[in-house]
């Protein structure tokens, strides 16, 4: 018995040290110039995960979607204990608006059939909040947003407490559901050390082809089998692999 | 998704808590107001519930030509999906081209669900809405008479418009606060058009056990201990720290001008000469300048503490306290010292 999770991530700039450094003479941001980090509430998210999983049994799996760079925020994941992680990684997401990005999460945990998805409230870098109920929508599954805790688990029933700011509200659902958890909600664990030295390792297929090109002693095939059998590949889909449409994820925002 | 029509009207979903309109949707009609007169199409409110018909009076006094009122014992409370579901109908039958909803728990939650249903476009927390022209530069092309959602990004460091010229309806969350009250009108009235709504059992997906909202006044005036952060703080994350420290003491989280403008905090916090006047036992100052207007509201404070980087900063001049350093560094300390003690 027991639970499928999903942990929905992302690795954000670190929005909170901006200096004259990180912006473009044209008032943009450079990110590049920022530190990248874990996306705080969602480290509150992979927590109230990892509780569950160590409460009632299953599995914890965390999907971010981003760059080769992002299988950073996994490895972090896999450090604090999720069973399995997936880099959702396509050139052609680039510069995907949150109903993009929302389509191609939604395919892919589709392909999981989770019993509960769960995510931060809102990135750093955008927060828009957006992200969460959109997947959702996109499943049609029920949203809980604003978690602050998780009041009972019995077989297909699940009840939360939300906390509005204004006030809060304990609601009943039945799964699969979506949630979308606050920082209140937990003090997110720190990465064991002995998952770290097990994990810290563990690469995707993106990252083990940008080390070959910079060393040539390195054999992309032989490392990533290598990586595998000792369970430290970090599984990677793209666009094909989830069965999004293309079409459908072509992004037509224009931010100034 | 809807096609693009320029006669389409201006929206504003009235959002309602036990028979009273929230302040927010009030502040979003005089902005649609603004907006439906520079555009020349009509303002309505979109109300759903049941047994909300008497907020009409009210919707119409504040500026909405025409409230469609979606009523059904389903709607008795508000949940995302059923309330998604009768907004979407409402939006695919009358096509606006422009919908608003306040940043509120209950827009932020609702709106992008509503968005993804519709694959429309949306941005969160705005905290300015114009009507303007957008050309894309690689193609030429030109788009008149746009919605330009404006909002911080990047956590308050950046501000940035977005436009959504084909997947319509526009639609935006806007943020408390920052939109002015309008007057309401006695003799306004707006037309109502009720809609039928069909729901069933199986579209509530969740289910409200139980729920408890707190009056949420900030009450600055009755205050003793204030602690106020100014545009140093960064951004609306690390406005934490002023709002963890004025916890810690008990008091009030007070802001200026510049750090509401920002958005870090809403307006209802402001210090000075065009915000809330001031006179605490103790005033804690975080990276803010202290501007003559700002001075203005709480100079009377009995004791103030100050805390800036810049040592000439000019609300040294009347801090008891000086603590000349970051703010990044010295808050953080501070709490801790505090919260040990305690
Ligand atoms: C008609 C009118 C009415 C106004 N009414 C009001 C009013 O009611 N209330 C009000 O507040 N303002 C009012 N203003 C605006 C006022 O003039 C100032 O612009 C505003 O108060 C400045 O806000 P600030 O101190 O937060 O920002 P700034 O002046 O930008 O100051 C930021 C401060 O933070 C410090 N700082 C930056 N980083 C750090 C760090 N890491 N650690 C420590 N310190 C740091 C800087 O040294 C600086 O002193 C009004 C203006 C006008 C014209």
């Amino acid at each position: 018995m027991g639970y499928n999770c999903i942990v929905l991530v992302k690795q954000v700039p670190d929005t909170k040290r901006i200096t004259g450094q990180a912006m473009n003479e044209d008032g943009t941001v450079n990110r590049a110039a920022l530190p990248a980090i874990f996306n705080p509430e969602d480290l509150n998210a992979l927590e109230m995960a990892l509780e569950i999983k160590e409460k009632y049994g299953g599995k914890v799996t965390v999907i971010t979607m981003g760059l080769p760079t992002a299988a950073e925020v996994l490895r972090q994941s896999l450090y604090r204990g999720a069973d399995g992680v997936i880099l959702l990684t396509d050139r052609r997401c680039a510069a995907s608006d949150t109903l993009a990005t929302s389509y191609i999460l939604s395919c892919a945990v589709a392909k999981l059939n989770p019993d509960i998805v769960l995510c931060g409230r809102q990135a750093i870098d955008g927060d828009t909040a957006q992200v969460g109920p959109q997947t959702a929508e996109k499943l049609g599954f029920p949203q809980i947003t604003y978690v602050e805790q998780l009041l009972s688990l019995t077989g297909k029933t699940l009840t939360a407490k939300r906390n509005l700011g204004n006030g809060w509200q304990e609601v009943k659902t039945s799964l699969p559901a979506l949630l979308t958890v606050i920082d209140t909600a937990n003090e997110p664990r720190v990465p064991s050390a002995r998952r770290l030295m097990k994990y810290k390792g563990a690469k995707c297929r993106l990252e083990v082809e940008a080390a070959a090109k910079t060393d040539p002693s390195i054999d992309v095939e032989s490392t990533c089998k290598g990586l595998e059998k000792r369970g430290l590949l970090i599984r990677q889909w793209d666009l094909d692999t989830v069965g999004a449409d293309f079409g459908l994820v072509r992004a037509r925002w224009v931010a100034d | 998704m809807i096609d693009v029509n320029k006669q389409g009207e201006v929206w504003v979903f009235a959002e309602h808590h036990e028979g009273t309109l929230e302040e927010t949707s009030i502040e979003l009609l005089s902005k649609g107001r603004q907006l439906a007169d520079q555009l020349k199409v009509p303002l309505a409110a979109a109300l759903a519930g049941n047994g909300v018909e008497e907020l009409c009076v009210r919707l119409g006094q504040y500026g909405a030509d025409k409230v469609y009122l979606a009523e059904h014992p389903l709607l008795k409370r508000y949940q995302a999906s059923s309330y998604a579901k009768a907004m979407c109908g409402l939006i695919v039958k009358h096509k606006p081209q422009i919908v608003l909803y306040g940043a509120t728990p209950v827009g932020r939650d609702l709106a992008p669900r509503i968005a993804s249903a519709m694959k429309a476009g949306l941005t969160a927390d705005c905290t300015d809405l114009q009507i303007g022209r957008h050309e894309i530069k690689s193609t030429g092309q030109t788009f008149e008479n746009l919605l330009l959602q404006i909002r911080p990004a990047f956590g308050g460091n950046i501000i940035a418009t977005i436009i959504n010229y084909d997947r319509w309806p526009q639609m935006a969350t806007v943020r408390e606060g920052v939109m002015p009250m309008p007057e309401p009108v006695g003799t306004r009235k707006a037309k109502v058009i009720r809609e039928a709504t069909d729901l069933t059992p199986s579209d509530l997906l969740v289910e409200i056990l139980s729920e408890h909202r707190q009056q949420k006044k900030v009450n600055l005036k009755s205050s003793r201990i204030i602690v106020a952060g100014g545009a140093g703080v960064g951004s609306r994350e690390n406005f934490k720290l002023v709002w963890d420290l004025a916890n810690c003491l008990g008091g009030a989280a007070g802001a200026t001008r510049a750090a509401v403008d920002l958005g870090f905090i809403d307006r209802d916090h402001q210090v000075g000469q065009t915000g809330t006047t001031v006179r605490p036992s103790l005033y804690i100052a975080i990276g803010l300048s202290g501007a003559i207007q700002h001075q203005a509201g709480m100079a009377a404070s009995q004791k103030i503490i100050a805390i800036n980087n810049d040592p000439d900063a000019p609300i040294f001049n009347i801090a008891h306290y000086k603590i000349v350093g970051d703010l990044n560094e010295v808050a953080p300390k501070m709490i801790k010292a505090i919260r040990e003690k305690a």
